[in-house]
């Protein structure tokens, strides 16, 4: 809609006439090359404010409008601009500053303007004096801002407050570019943060806290000042909020703490903003107690009733979170969420009814999924997740709901949506049919569905994998088929690709089937891409030879390496020729994926950059280690442990130990972090002495421990070769080092420097080292493949065991194996279970655990092994008895 | 959407814009160059948040997975957008420090025509209340303090009693449609 209007008189005469198209919008048809000739009146004696005035607005809205300026455009219109500060009058002036800062980047040669921003930073006008600093800043780069270090220092502590302002601001702005020249300006920011205006106490503290984020004791010591002498700015207390919880929070401070009171006193603030604040730091605090909850859940709970909606919404969100963990903490505040459902803001809504969703009782989940279907075609596709997401608990919560709940989401899976939206709904069908067998058909059914026309190729090859997986172990699997075959028909190479695999699956678990899919394989050698081809091909060769170990080796369960690792290999070996074939076993194994289900609201977790394929944690040791030349001969790194810590919390040096296992050796790498800012480490090392056979060979210090730097010191061990079932040992540790006395201010260590030594907590080697997790997709074929030639079974009596989940648990982290078929779940109210568990031992040898468990006064359990090493087997039966 | 990685920090504001009733851009501030580095990226963005927030006035919305907060006048439409972590009731404080500003200069007319009829003096306000995505000053009245500006005196005279009435017109008319 367009309202016309007659041309503006008081715009028409600074050079275009004609404009009635937009009449409305003086600026509607500006050219560029028109604006930059009108500039050429910045050069006209006496200046005319009103009318340069209005070219520099114009410059300005064209560049805001993305406008592009060349650089000798943009540096000849910047150099005529500066004339203008002859001129007095003041909105002229202010608009220079603004055009300096938005030329800065595109016009050459912007430092010409600093003398005369210089003397309005230091000048008498105080209108000019802030907005002239804040420029400056802007153009000035690190070599130039020693020249104006003095008038900066000056301006921080000014007493008027929009320049001590500007000055603090600007200054966390060159903390990035400039840390060591700004870092100088401390104690001028300190005498800032006491200032009696609200805003200059926010930008002080903002501007402290940023030099000294890197030294806890600092922070530590500027908290409990501001704690204690109150300050005036609700910015400056959400600031200190934060501060405080992130300090609680690395520090791992118990709630005892007097950070903890400060948190808790804020919710008593009178200003919303800081009670708000307060109230979310406390909810997102790990390992909060319903007591601690409860205050901070009330005055949620209050802002429920609000009549601000940014009120509303950050209570219901926050409310919403707490659900996740504390779902009986909220119930208190069910009547207020109840009246949030009808919210004209459907954003509140949807937020109320997925917190009720959480809170409420197994008999209102019917009516809720109700109110939410009238209006989940308004809501954005970020709630949308919101309320799959709800929906995924829900259906762990209260199993027996699954049928209601699977067809609601196969009705959200045929509206519109973006990606995301989708991805959603399919993962939560897919836990569904994880979590309750019967529901597998349905779901299945209606994921077939959703692939014959859907356009997202994540989604369709994912869906297609799963087809593979769960769909010849249905009683039916014929009639997946032709939705497989559909694809192979209709869409992408990807997705044909993926077709073509799934197939296989079919073919190789089901013999009646294995005909047609073979019939149906030759159809794909056929087919235009090449990746298709191969794997049609492939497959059909696979088949054909009717050998359950091949079926399971090369189409249940596919390669277990790192791909990135296997890229390297690969790499390397091409750049080495050599007669020996290439050696699979020389590839690093990938470590399992973690499928623990992610709690948290993940509508943010829709980033919106691609995801990178990221390299896994063991992929990066891999990388860190090779480039040790010491270590570069041990091979492929085998595993790596989570981190051990070898320090009570909160003393002088802390340290935590990584085990890496090689094929014949373990590194040992000890993240050290020194915490005494008046003392230099060097030369450190973790001396190790083995209780066992091995035999420690090599010490590779860290060069030097400054103060709160973590660095790395390594210890490498030889594994003992001539028994192999010495898989356990426990080292004692001992951290040597030369200290060094340094002044705590500078870090300058004296000259001289005596030795010491610190004794750590002992590291113990399991069974659980040695041993790698991989998942086999299908263990019965896995089992079949390796064979019954070394199988071994014992019976242990795990007496000091209560439950089946217990021993569950114990079992799979002894062992550090990865547990299959999701058999690590253990079914309500039965009193036996079957656990299966698939690794590769040290040196490439698959080792596979069948553990079958019976509750009775305890626990008995029958553990059958299978592995391609005799010795393996033994290893394991004698480490768990 | 975890609090624990939300490092304590001034950057409040990712980006502020004001919109006219057909999602043009009138101005656009991202502070974040993270955040829709490309001028194309920003456009969209703005379409995006303009088609899902015009027609109901609900001021805060989560889109993109950004918390935004929006306040509408007339035939304009104020955005300030912060991260999903943000406390919200900052991002409003932002916006009701800039609504408040602007109707004070523009004399209560919060409207396009008027609004551009002082841009410079808009630009200036922004700048004043936001700094690199700091919060420079959140009261209205100490930002006029600062900005010091003035309404043209003049253009009333210039203008013909025509263009008056009509600008009282569309005035009446948007009023009326909202």
């Amino acid at each position: 809609m367009e309202l016309k209007q007659g041309p503006n008189s008081r715009h028409s005469h600074t050079g275009f006439p004609g404009v009635t198209g937009n009449g409305s919008n003086p600026f509607q048809h500006l050219e560029k090359s028109a604006v930059l000739q009108e500039a050429r009146i910045f050069n006209e004696t006496p200046i005319n404010p009103r009318r340069c005035l209005h070219i520099l607005t114009k410059i300005i809205y064209l560049l805001n409008q993305g406008e592009h300026f060349g650089t000798t455009e943009a540096t000849e219109a910047f150099f005529a601009m500066t004339r203008l500060f002859q001129s007095n009058d003041q909105t002229l002036r202010r608009m220079c500053y603004l055009t300096i800062k938005e030329m800065a980047n595109i016009s050459e040669d912007v430092i010409i303007v600093t003398s005369s921003l210089t003397k309005d930073m230091t000048g008498k006008e105080d209108v000019y004096r802030g907005p002239a600093i804040r420029a400056l800043c802007r153009i000035t780069d690190s070599t130039m801002l020693q020249a104006i270090e003095r008038y900066m220092k000056q301006a921080i502590v000014d007493k008027v407050p929009s320049v001590s302002s500007s000055a603090l601001v600007s200054s966390l702005h060159m903390v990035k570019r400039s840390y060591d020249v700004v870092k100088r300006w401390v104690n001028e920011a300190q005498e800032a943060a006491s200032s009696d205006n609200i805003m200059v106490q926010y930008h002080a503290l903002g501007l402290l806290y940023h030099l000294r984020k890197n030294d806890r004791l600092a922070v530590t010591k500027m908290l409990n000042k501001f704690t204690k002498s109150g300050l005036k700015s609700p910015f400056a207390y959400c600031m200190l909020i934060r501060i405080a919880s992130k300090l609680l929070d690395e520090t791992e401070g118990g709630h005892d703490s007097p950070l903890f009171d400060f948190i808790e006193s804020c919710l008593r603030n009178k200003n919303e903003m800081v009670v708000y604040e307060a109230a979310s730091a406390i909810v997102h605090m790990p390992n909060c107690t319903a007591r601690e909850l409860a205050p901070a859940v009330s005055v949620l709970q209050l802002f429920c009733s609000s009549p601000k909606a940014a009120l509303r919404y950050a209570a219901v969100r926050t409310l919403n979170k707490v659900a996740m963990k504390h779902p009986s903490a909220v119930t208190a505040c069910n009547l207020d969420l109840e009246n949030l459902i009808t919210d004209s803001n459907r954003s509140i809504a949807t937020l109320a009814i997925t917190t009720l969703l959480k809170t409420g009782s197994e008999s209102s989940v019917d009516r809720l999924m109700k109110q939410i279907s009238s209006f989940v075609s308004e809501i954005s596709d970020e709630f949308k997740v919101v309320v799959v997401q709800a929906i995924s608990s829900l259906c762990q919560k209260y199993p027996r709901k699954h049928s209601v709940m699977m067809n609601f989401l196969s009705n959200m899976l045929r509206d519109d949506g973006g990606f995301e939206y989708k991805r959603a709904i399919v993962d939560c069908i897919i836990s569904i049919i994880e979590e309750n067998p019967e529901s597998k058909e349905t779901g299945l059914a209606h994921l077939c569905e959703f692939i014959e026309d859907c356009e997202h190729t994540v989604l369709a090859t994912k869906i297609l994998h799963l087809l593979g997986k769960e769909g010849p172990r249905t009683p039916q699997p014929s009639k997946y088929i032709r939705f497989i075959f559909n694809r192979v028909v209709l869409e992408s190479e990807a997705v044909r690709a993926a077709a073509v695999s799934a197939l296989a699956k079919f073919g190789a678990q089901n013999d009646d089937l294995l005909p047609s899919v073979l019939v149906l394989m030759q159809r794909c050698m056929m087919d235009s891409d090449d990746e298709v081809r191969d794997r049609a091909t492939f497959y059909m060769n696979v088949l054909q030879q009717k050998q359950k170990a091949l079926n399971a080796a090369y189409i249940f369960n596919g390669l277990s390496v790192s791909i990135p690792g296997l890229e390297k290999s690969l790499h390397q070996y091409t750049l080495e020729p050599s007669e020996k074939p290439f050696d699979m076993k020389s590839v690093p194994l990938a470590t399992a994926p973690i499928t623990e289900h992610k709690t948290d609201m993940a509508p943010i977790a829709t980033s919106k950059l691609p995801e990178k394929l990221a390299p896994s944690r063991q992929d990066i040791y891999q990388e860190q280690l090779a480039a040790i030349p010491e270590f570069q001969a041990l091979g492929p790194l085998f595993k790596s442990s989570e981190q051990v810590q070898l320090t009570e919390a909160e003393t002088e040096y802390v340290v935590r130990c990584i085990k890496h296992t090689f094929a014949r050796h373990m590194v040992f790498q000890f993240d050290c972090t020194n915490t005494l800012n008046d003392q230099l480490l060097q030369k450190v090392v973790v001396q190790m002495e083995p209780s066992e056979s091995y035999e420690v060979t090599n010490y590779i210090p860290a060069t030097s421990l400054p103060y709160s730097q973590p660095g790395s010191c390594y210890t490498l061990v030889q594994l003992p070769d001539d028994d192999p079932t010495a898989v356990s040992c426990t080292f004692s540790c001992t951290m040597k080092y030369l200290v060094k006395d340094c002044d705590p201010n500078t870090g300058e260590p004296d000259d001289d420097g005596y030795d010491d030594e610190y004794v750590l907590e002992d590291l113990e080697v399991t069974v659980a080292d040695h041993i790698q997790k991989v998942l086999k997709a299908n263990f019965g074929a896995a089992w079949e493949e390796v064979g019954d030639e070394f199988e071994k079974e014992e019976t242990f009596a795990l007496a000091s065991v209560q439950t089946l989940d217990e021993a569950v648990g114990n079992i799979i982290s002894f062992l550090g194996m990865q547990p299959c078929e999701r058999s690590d779940k253990v079914p309500e109210n039965k009193n036996s279970h079957v656990l299966f568990l698939a690794g590769v031992f040290r040196g490439c040898h698959d080792v596979l655990v069948r553990a079958r468990l019976a509750l009775a006064d305890g626990v008995t359990m029958q553990v059958t092994v299978r592995s391609s090493e005799e010795t393996v087997v033994d290893v394991i039966l004698a480490s768990v008895g | 959407m975890d609090y624990a990685t939300l490092e304590p920090s001034l950057y409040t504001v990712k980006a502020v814009f004001i919109l006219d009733n057909d999602g043009n851009r009138l101005l656009s501030k991202y502070y974040d160059p993270e955040l829709y580095p490309s001028m194309k990226e920003q456009k969209n963005f703005e379409r995006n948040v303009f088609n899902k927030t015009h027609k109901a006035d609900n001021e805060i919305a989560f889109l993109e997975g950004m918390t935004v907060v929006y306040k509408s006048s007339i035939d304009l439409f104020f955005y300030v957008v912060g991260s999903p972590q943000e406390n919200e009731l900052m991002l409003v404080a932002v916006l009701s420090c800039l609504f408040e500003s602007l109707s004070q200069i523009l004399r209560k007319n919060v409207e396009r025509r008027c609004l551009l009829d002082n841009m410079e003096g808009v630009f200036l306000i922004v700048d004043e209340i936001i700094d690199g995505g700091v919060i420079l000053e959140s009261d209205p009245q100490q930002v006029l303090q600062k900005v010091n500006y003035r309404v043209d005196e003049n253009p009333l005279s210039e203008q013909s009693v025509a263009q008056v009435l009509q600008s009282a017109k569309e005035q009446i008319k948007w009023s009326i449609l909202k």
